[in-house]
């Protein structure tokens, strides 16, 4: 009992320093440290679309757009508003933008939560395939807004973000998004979520304000995305509508649903999937994987077929979607839960090793249970 | 003022050469989701063939108009049943989300593959005559006429087919009860498959005429149009079949409108705007009825 008290701070401190410890000493390269930090970004993403979409039962098309409003808003306020406070106040640069970063992602999250109520508030009579629609052109107001507001670059895009976003940033952060979502979906609000999922009707009946549920879940959804959306734009230094469109959301959408929805270790463990896996079948991981062939054997192969990867990954990828999909149909979690993502209070009552994070593991639309 | 008026009318005939285009690709949206409750989210994709069959068919094999228009609506047709077969009947009685996802990935899929293939925009060659006449100020062009009586005379006939014909009732009562119409009978695995090849067969249609109307074609062409086209299933209500068309409609008139009497990078927001205002105000579409949900 005492160890497991004190395993998971354990963990979390030491992940923390090893986040440290990576650029400073270089343990693993530039490159490979780039793609944790979108491992983390992308985490943020998935753990908060599955707040809508697996724990609420919605089907949202919109995290791009959270997550544009995010980006947005936290690079205005690092390009813009910084400089123009620094000058007025006469702080120092360096530190001003040291300490402004976590306030202008904080921001970034905060605007993008007020952006959610614009799609909390037609959930409330609207649902399923209709509300699905609502945040696609939820999404597309946003980057056609963005288009024609030329303030902020317009079409061309924003630039001029240094690059603030660090290792142990994108680590804080994570591990923020995963303590906040896993004590929501646990506690009396969480639960009055999940209750709107199993059965909208029969939750009000029960005394479930289900507004309230909707409400929270969609701000705080929306939150956590803009959040990802300005880690994002302080990686990449370069924003334009074009980066936040359709097919941004369906990837985060590709890794809710791979990894298995109304699971935060489903989220964590599809975003990691799905962008490592990505970057791992480009060419030259591919070659360095296989370098230890003998150059009779690696240089037909290199030819024919590693140095095509390029084109192709993008033409396996959906296609192991597809399989896992057709094998695993709830995901590689299926609605299970890693143990040390359920707060310990649960975690007795509920057993030993994996279990369902709610009582009944049927899925909206999934047959059984009732004559409709 | 007279010539405003022109210019209104014959932004009128654009719209409806668009809107034809939308309603064949949400006919294919909104019959799959009739019949099994799914979006399938592929469907933009298999327009996109279409629009490649059209090339290869004209170009390569240097087929006319006719022949063109019906190779590509049979490669599309056989297209959606394998995809049917392959990726969405396994899930039928899986989770509706899984079968989404995995319609995303055969999206994703067929684009990446065509891309593989095929790494340029094409150009498609002119199929028609450009013949061209002008009436009372209006212009006409030939290509703008063939799309929309192509359109509509197929949207004719699938009326005729879903309210007239055996697999017409057939669908239609998939539709209304899946667990009890095969104890009818009725083959049910057998109309979802016709369904998917109608659906798709409209599709590789639509992928040929707005391959004739906008010739350079490229794998990423029916992500935009295919979501649009979803967009106008939905605001007619989805799984209504004569919605579909009044959405295709709206949604390509709303387009043409604002990008002719607005600054035309306002098309988008006012189009998304006035569908998110459509479906607060009816929220289950224009034909569309709730679903009585039962305690």
């Amino acid at each position: 009992m005492m160890r497991e008290r004190i395993a998971l701070p354990v963990i979390v401190v030491a992940g923390l320093a090893l986040s440290f410890a990576i650029p400073a000493y270089g343990l693993v390269n530039k490159y490979q440290q780039m793609i944790l930090m979108y491992v983390g970004i992308n985490i943020i993403l998935a753990v908060s679309l599955n707040l809508v979409n697996g724990y609420m039962g919605e089907f949202s098309l919109g995290s791009a757009g959270f997550m544009a409003v995010g980006a947005y808003t936290a690079s205005v306020a690092t390009v813009r508003l910084l400089p123009a406070a620094c000058v007025h106040l006469g702080l120092d640069p360096a530190a001003a933008l040291f300490w402004g970063f976590p306030l202008a992602v904080l921001a970034g999250g905060m605007m993008a939560a007020l952006f959610g109520l614009l799609v909390a508030f037609p959930s409330f009579k609207t649902r399923g395939d209709y509300l699905a629609l609502v945040t696609l052109a939820f999404l597309m107001i946003v980057k056609s807004a963005i288009e024609n507001l030329d303030v902020i670059g317009g079409p061309r895009g924003f630039l001029g973000m240094k690059r603030l976003t660090t290792l142990p940033w994108v680590y804080a952060w994570t591990v923020l998004t995963l303590l906040v979502i896993r004590n929501f979906v646990y506690s009396r609000f969480g639960r009055g979520v999940l209750a709107v999922r199993e059965d909208e009707i029969a939750a009000e009946l029960t005394g479930v304000d289900t507004r309230r549920a909707k409400f929270l879940a969609f701000t705080l959804s929306a939150f956590f995305s803009g959040v990802a959306g300005g880690l994002f734009a302080h990686l990449l230094q370069f924003i334009s509508p074009r980066v936040f469109d359709i097919i941004k959301s369906t990837d985060v959408l590709i890794m809710v649903y791979l990894g298995g929805i109304a699971s935060i270790g489903g989220s964590v463990l599809g975003a990691t999937l799905y962008t490592v896996l990505l970057e791992a079948l480009r060419p030259s991981a591919v070659a360095w994987a296989f370098g230890w062939l003998p150059a009779a054997l690696f240089e037909p192969l290199n030819t024919h077929v590693i140095s095509h990867l390029n084109v192709w990954r993008m033409v396996i990828m959906p296609l192991l979607l597809v399989l896992v999909m057709l094998y695993r149909p709830r995901g590689i979690m299926g609605l299970r839960e890693l143990r040390w993502l359920v707060p310990r209070r649960d975690r007795d009552a509920l057993g030993k090793g994996l279990h369902p994070p709610c009582a009944s593991p049927r899925l909206p639309g999934e047959p059984g249970g009732g004559v409709r | 003022m007279e010539s405003r008026l022109v210019y209104a009318l014959q932004q009128s005939l654009n719209a409806l050469q668009l809107g034809s285009i939308y309603a064949l690709i949400a006919l294919g949206y909104t019959m799959v989701y009739g019949v099994l409750t799914m979006i399938n989210f592929a469907h933009g994709d298999v327009f996109m063939v279409g629009a490649f069959l059209c090339f290869a068919a004209a170009s390569l094999a240097g087929l006319p108009f006719v022949p063109t228009l019906l190779a590509a609506m049979l490669g599309a047709a056989v297209l959606g049943v394998a995809i049917e077969r392959l990726a969405y009947r396994p899930l039928r009685n899986a989770p509706r989300v899984s079968a989404i996802i995995t319609a995303l990935g055969v999206g994703i899929f067929l684009e990446n593959f065509l891309l593989a293939l095929n790494p340029y925009p094409r150009s498609i060659p002119k199929l028609f005559g450009e013949g061209a006449w002008s009436a009372g100020g209006l212009s006409f062009s030939s290509l703008q006429i063939l799309i929309v009586v192509v359109s509509l005379a197929l949207m004719l006939l699938l009326d005729r087919l879903v309210h007239h014909t055996m697999l017409g009732t057939a669908m239609r009562a998939v539709s209304f009860d899946r667990a009890f119409v095969p104890l009818m009978g009725v083959p049910v695995d057998l109309v979802i498959s016709a369904t998917f090849a109608i659906g798709a067969g409209l599709a590789g249609a639509a992928g040929t005429l707005y391959a004739m109307a906008y010739p350079v074609i490229d794998p990423y062409m029916g992500i935009m149009v295919g979501w649009k086209a979803f967009i106008a299933a939905v605001i007619g209500g989805i799984g209504n079949i004569r919605g579909a068309m009044i959405g295709a409609f709206i949604l390509g008139t709303t387009e043409i409108m604002v990008a002719a009497f607005l600054p035309s990078t306002y098309r988008d927001f006012v189009a998304f705007t006035f569908l998110l205002v459509l479906l607060v105000a009816r929220p289950y579409g224009i034909l569309g009825q709730p679903r009585i949900q039962k305690v």
